[in-house]
């Protein structure tokens, strides 16, 4: 140690090259500058929708639906679709997160990469490349000209559902496998079955990542348009039955204002956009306190 | 409460690899016995055989004989979750559950093995930390995580949490290894007060805290890598440290390898 504190060492040790200053100031800057970029298309986004979608944001047009309103008319709202999406969203999840948990809870904990976990992993993959486009085209498909079923929320909650599982899966298998073994180990030596250790101990240490990977995914079929186009089909009007008959659905209504040359349409249209983007947000930021409150402490 | 333990011929195995080789001894009742011997000889393996959690890891089986009083443990009729509920562990990092409270903790083995009424619960609870020396420290805080304790007290509420459970044989795997010094000391304390009631065993690779917590020392000794763990010999611990019968023993006592 003492040498450390005579002179010529202590010089030594003091000084940093010009050089490495340079780089180090160099990568900084980089690095900044690339998270610049990445938000300028962020709060470009919110920046636009905001300053479009505010003017219509009225209670009209959240109590309202579109039912005798033409696209050049004022007025009207997004009842219907609000309705519409917000039913079959929860549809899609009440079907997708349990068979998607359960299969992540398989993977991890009992498949150990045997044969059936390898090939369930391998359709998952395969699963989260299809184009949302196909998932609407298989349950038009299936559902609607195979099993002779009508257009419904039901059939868009479908094809969301098949959109949903992969991501949820694989979401929810990354959070489980960091569960440390220890845990598991801590709890067989109690004479803990082993599902009771999952049910008791693994997914509760999980649970807050598992929220965010469920809530990433139903933010992102909340905003598929294609597949519900070709199940829950069009109308203007509040069907709050999902089960039967065309339904609205926010991407559906801004899809259609859009298309309508109307100023009047158009605005709708950004309204629309605002809507479901806070609707989103509002969801995630529930999640967020539930998990936060179950979340694991100290460590 | 203690039972005696009888090991005959066991071997056990990770996959392909032949971890220890016919293992035979006696561990007995309301007695510490401690396991000694370099890294790898399979000190751990051994121990994990004890309550049936080496054939937890994909791959590992055991062969051989343990009889707990007259029970085998490895009888095809018997249930490994059974034998653990028996057979309780501590191991080498402290690992309480991070989502649970202290109280919660303590209480986790029997809130899931289906014990629920409150009062024997609150019972059981402030028993067991008291039993771990733990109870003064965190009374007034059973609520708080048990994450938040230092590692000295979360190694003793694991340690809580193995006895709620009541089991018959502790399994202790280098349960000091990660602690300071007060904290290890407060850790044999315990162990010297929990041999009155339990049969004890305990890995380590402290030849001191061997020698001042153990009745019997085993040691273990492996050929080479790659080779099987083997049970040199196992004797009183004043005997093994003073005059063990092997040579291997001693050389590894007096630290001429090792």
């Amino acid at each position: 140690m003492s040498s450390l504190t005579t002179p010529s060492r202590a010089a030594s040790l003091g000084s940093v090259s010009l050089g490495r200053k340079i780089k180090d100031r160099a990568v900084q800057g980089l690095v900044y500058l690339a998270f610049a970029l990445a938000l300028i298309p962020l709060v470009s986004v919110l920046w636009t929708v905001v300053g479009n979608g505010a003017k219509r944001l009225d209670a009209d047009f959240l109590n309202h639906s579109m039912n005798g309103v033409s696209g050049r008319d004022t007025g009207g709202g997004a009842y219907h679709a609000i309705i519409g999406t917000l039913e079959q969203v929860a549809i899609a999840s009440l079907i997708a997160v349990p068979i998607a948990v359960l299969t992540a809870i398989y993977l991890v904990e009992y498949g150990a990469n045997g044969r059936l976990a390898r090939v369930v992993s391998f359709f998952v993959d395969v699963m989260t490349g299809i184009p949302s486009i196909v998932a609407g085209l298989f349950v038009l498909a299936l559902w609607l000209l195979t099993l002779d079923f009508g257009f419904s929320g039901l059939a868009g909650a479908l094809s969301l559902t098949i959109l949903m599982i992969p991501t949820v899966v694989r979401a929810t298998e990354e959070m489980l496998k960091l569960v440390p073994n220890e845990l598991r180990e801590a709890s067989y030596a109690l004479g803990v079955p082993r599902w009771r250790t999952i049910l008791f101990v693994v997914v509760p240490t999980a649970l807050t990542g598992m929220i965010t990977g469920i809530m990433l995914a139903v933010a992102r079929v909340m905003g598929e348009t294609a597949p519900l186009l070709l199940t829950i089909f069009f109308t203007k009007a509040i069907n709050t039955d999902p089960l039967s008959g065309p339904q609205g659905s926010l991407p559906t209504f801004i899809w259609e204002q859009a298309k309508d040359p109307s100023q009047n349409s158009i605005d709708r249209a950004w309204t629309g956009a605002l809507v479901l983007i806070l609707i989103i947000m509002l969801l995630n930021l529930v999640a967020r306190i539930i998990a936060g409150r179950r979340a694991p402490t100290g460590r | 409460m203690a039972k005696r333990i009888e090991v005959s011929g066991l071997h056990a195995y990770y996959g392909g690899v032949h971890a220890i080789e016919d293992i035979s001894m006696t561990i007995e009742p309301r007695s510490v016995t401690a396991f000694i011997g370099p890294s790898g000889c399979g000190k751990s393996t051994f121990l994990r055989t004890l309550n049936r959690m080496h054939e937890v890891i994909p791959g590992a089986r055991v062969e051989g004989k343990v009889m707990l009083d007259d029970e085998d443990l490895y009888a095809s009729s018997v249930d490994p979750v059974a034998v653990r509920r028996v057979v309780g562990m501590v191991f080498q990092r402290p690992n309480p559950f991070p989502t649970m409270s202290i109280y919660d903790n303590v209480a986790a083995g029997l809130k899931l093995n289906g014990v629920r009424r409150k009062s024997q619960l609150d019972e059981i609870v402030e028993e067991s930390l008291q039993g771990a020396n733990l109870w003064n420290e965190v009374k007034d805080r059973l609520g708080k995580p048990g994450a938040g304790l230092s590692g000295g007290q979360q190694q003793r509420l694991c340690i809580a949490r193995a006895i709620a459970v009541q089991p018959q044989v502790m399994l202790m795997d280098e349960p000091c290894s990660a602690l300071d010094p007060i904290s290890t000391l407060a850790i044999e304390d315990l162990i010297g007060k929990l041999k009155s009631q339990y049969t004890i065993v305990i890995v380590t690779h402290n030849m001191q805290q061997a020698a001042r917590v153990s009745d019997r020392t085993a040691f273990f000794n492996i050929a080479g890598t790659g080779q099987p763990g083997k049970l040199i010999e196992i004797d009183d611990t004043s005997k093994i440290f003073t005059n063990p019968e092997q040579k291997a023993t001693e050389d590894y006592i007096t630290g001429r390898f090792g």
